[in-house]
């Protein structure tokens, strides 16, 4: 058979389509077909373009969107999104504009509604772009990922599942079921920043962070930043020169100069790695001094 | 390959017939008459294929026919059973907001469909809610205020 790869914005292969309608049904699935070319639909978004551009193929296409199980928000004890929820479902909760603004704002700066109706978190997660919007931020709140197979059961850190681009460490009967991001203490502040060409745009950087003011002091923090080395990294290096200590402009300044120099960005068609450098020095600044106000920190 | 049963309503006229797992909504609806739904750019990225999916704007290009199985689908021809979808129309012809007409289905859709949820939008949300909707001709100032005279007329009749 000819396989049309470049461009050809048609589905050129054939697949099989399942749309189960428990999560059991799904699993089932994945555990036949575990050996096979098995993909996981949820909103398409980044799958059927990535098969009609770019040539990526599947034998079998496993729909979990028809799941009533994946389809639950949970806002008792932090947050618990099921994997079938929309991202904009998400945008639209309260909790989530109130009490975690660098998601809702990494929500919101994704593409355009009409992708958004349709696209979720996990797929976002599991497509493990470097530049994937959602990743930062979760990373800054220090979600978990819940995945279930036949086998049984385990939970990961966003932070720990995505190991390269397009690579994680899900195995092939398993399924994201969930993301978990855990109650936020009070006097904590996040915010979410990117920079892309227009309103729609992948990211050129975008970066997340949250801070956990006590008085004057950072009790603790996280500086992630994306599109700047093969997954969305700490810069850990920077996070230490603010962790314990009393917040001021000066420090802020320091602290994003070392972000922007523990980064590894690359040349590519969004940008240089020059110019990646220099805006991860001033977004850190302006996302630090961001979320440092919002936990009712003074500069 | 295998052909597999579909069942939906487009523009609430129920059909009934089959489709192959990788043929787009886009396709289908084009292959069944629904020849309103334009096909440009074919990847999600410019928005004159959008029809609505179960009260939600989304792109038939990259959906499934598959995925509309058992839910409701409008297309800019079912906009006129609606108030809002005809003020838009006359809107759009009185602003001149169409010019080759290519992304005036999608953008109706998407209007639509964005002021069915917030009726009174600035024109900052109302550019925010079409920037997945690519227009070459009018540069989008006819389009916004073609929305935003609707908006206007929401706020004086609420």
């Amino acid at each position: 058979m000819i396989r049309l790869t470049n461009n050809t914005k048609i589905l050129t292969q054939e697949f099989e389509y399942f749309a189960p309608k428990t999560l059991a049904g799904a699993l089932d699935l994945l555990y036949r077909y575990q050996d096979k070319n098995t993909r996981i639909l949820a909103g398409g978004t980044d799958l059927l373009v990535k098969m009609k551009t770019i040539g990526l193929d599947a034998d079998y296409l496993i729909s979990i969107k028809e799941i009533p199980e994946l389809k639950f928000i949970d806002t008792d004890a932090g947050l618990r999104i099921g994997a079938a929820v929309p991202l904009s479902h998400i945008e639209k909760i309260e909790k989530v504009r109130e009490k975690y603004p660098a998601l809702y704002e990494s929500i919101k700066s994704m593409a355009a509604i009409a992708i958004r109706n349709m696209a979720t978190m996990p797929g976002n997660i599991c497509n493990a772009s470097p530049a994937g919007d959602t990743i930062p931020p979760l990373i800054a709140y220090e979600a978990k990922l819940k995945l279930v197979s036949k086998r049984g059961e385990r939970t990961v850190l966003v932070e720990d599942f995505i190991t390269g681009v397009g690579k994680t460490i899900i195995k092939r009967d398993e399924l994201l079921t969930q993301v978990i991001i855990p109650e936020i203490s009070k006097n904590s502040g996040g915010a979410f920043l990117k920079k892309g060409r227009v309103k729609a745009d992948i990211a050129k950087i975008n970066l997340a962070v949250c801070l956990k003011r006590e008085g004057e002091i950072c009790k603790d923090c996280r500086i992630v930043l994306g599109s700047v080395f093969i997954k969305a990294v700490r810069a850990k290096k920077a996070e230490e020169l603010l962790r314990g200590q009393v917040i001021n402009n000066d420090l802020i300044i320091k602290t994003a100069k070392k972000a922007s120099e523990v980064i590894k960005p690359i040349d590519d068609i969004r940008s240089t790695a020059e110019y990646r450098t220099e805006l991860a020095r001033v977004m850190t600044e302006d996302a630090l001094k961001l979320a440092w106000g919002r936990a009712g920190g003074e500069l | 390959m295998e052909e597999y049963k579909i069942d939906l309503t487009v523009n609430g006229e129920k059909i009934s017939t089959t489709a192959k797992a990788e043929e787009s909504l886009l396709k289908f609806l084009r292959r069944n008459g629904f020849t309103e739904v334009k096909c440009g750019c074919e990847k999600g990225e410019c928005g004159t294929c959008t029809v609505i999916l179960n009260e939600k704007a989304v792109k038939s290009c990259i959906t499934l026919a598959l995925q509309a199985n058992h839910k409701e689908v409008w297309t800019v021809k079912g906009m006129e059973k609606f108030e809002l979808g005809r003020k838009l129309q006359k809107s759009f012809v009185n602003y001149g907001a169409i010019q080759c007409g290519f992304c005036t289905p999608g953008m109706i859709i998407t209007a639509k469909n964005y002021l069915d949820q917030n009726p009174i939008p600035n024109r900052e949300e109302i550019k925010k809610a079409i920037s997945g909707n690519l227009c070459r001709c009018t540069g989008y100032k006819k389009i916004v205020d073609a929305i935003y005279a609707v908006a206007v007329e929401n706020q004086r009749s609420k």
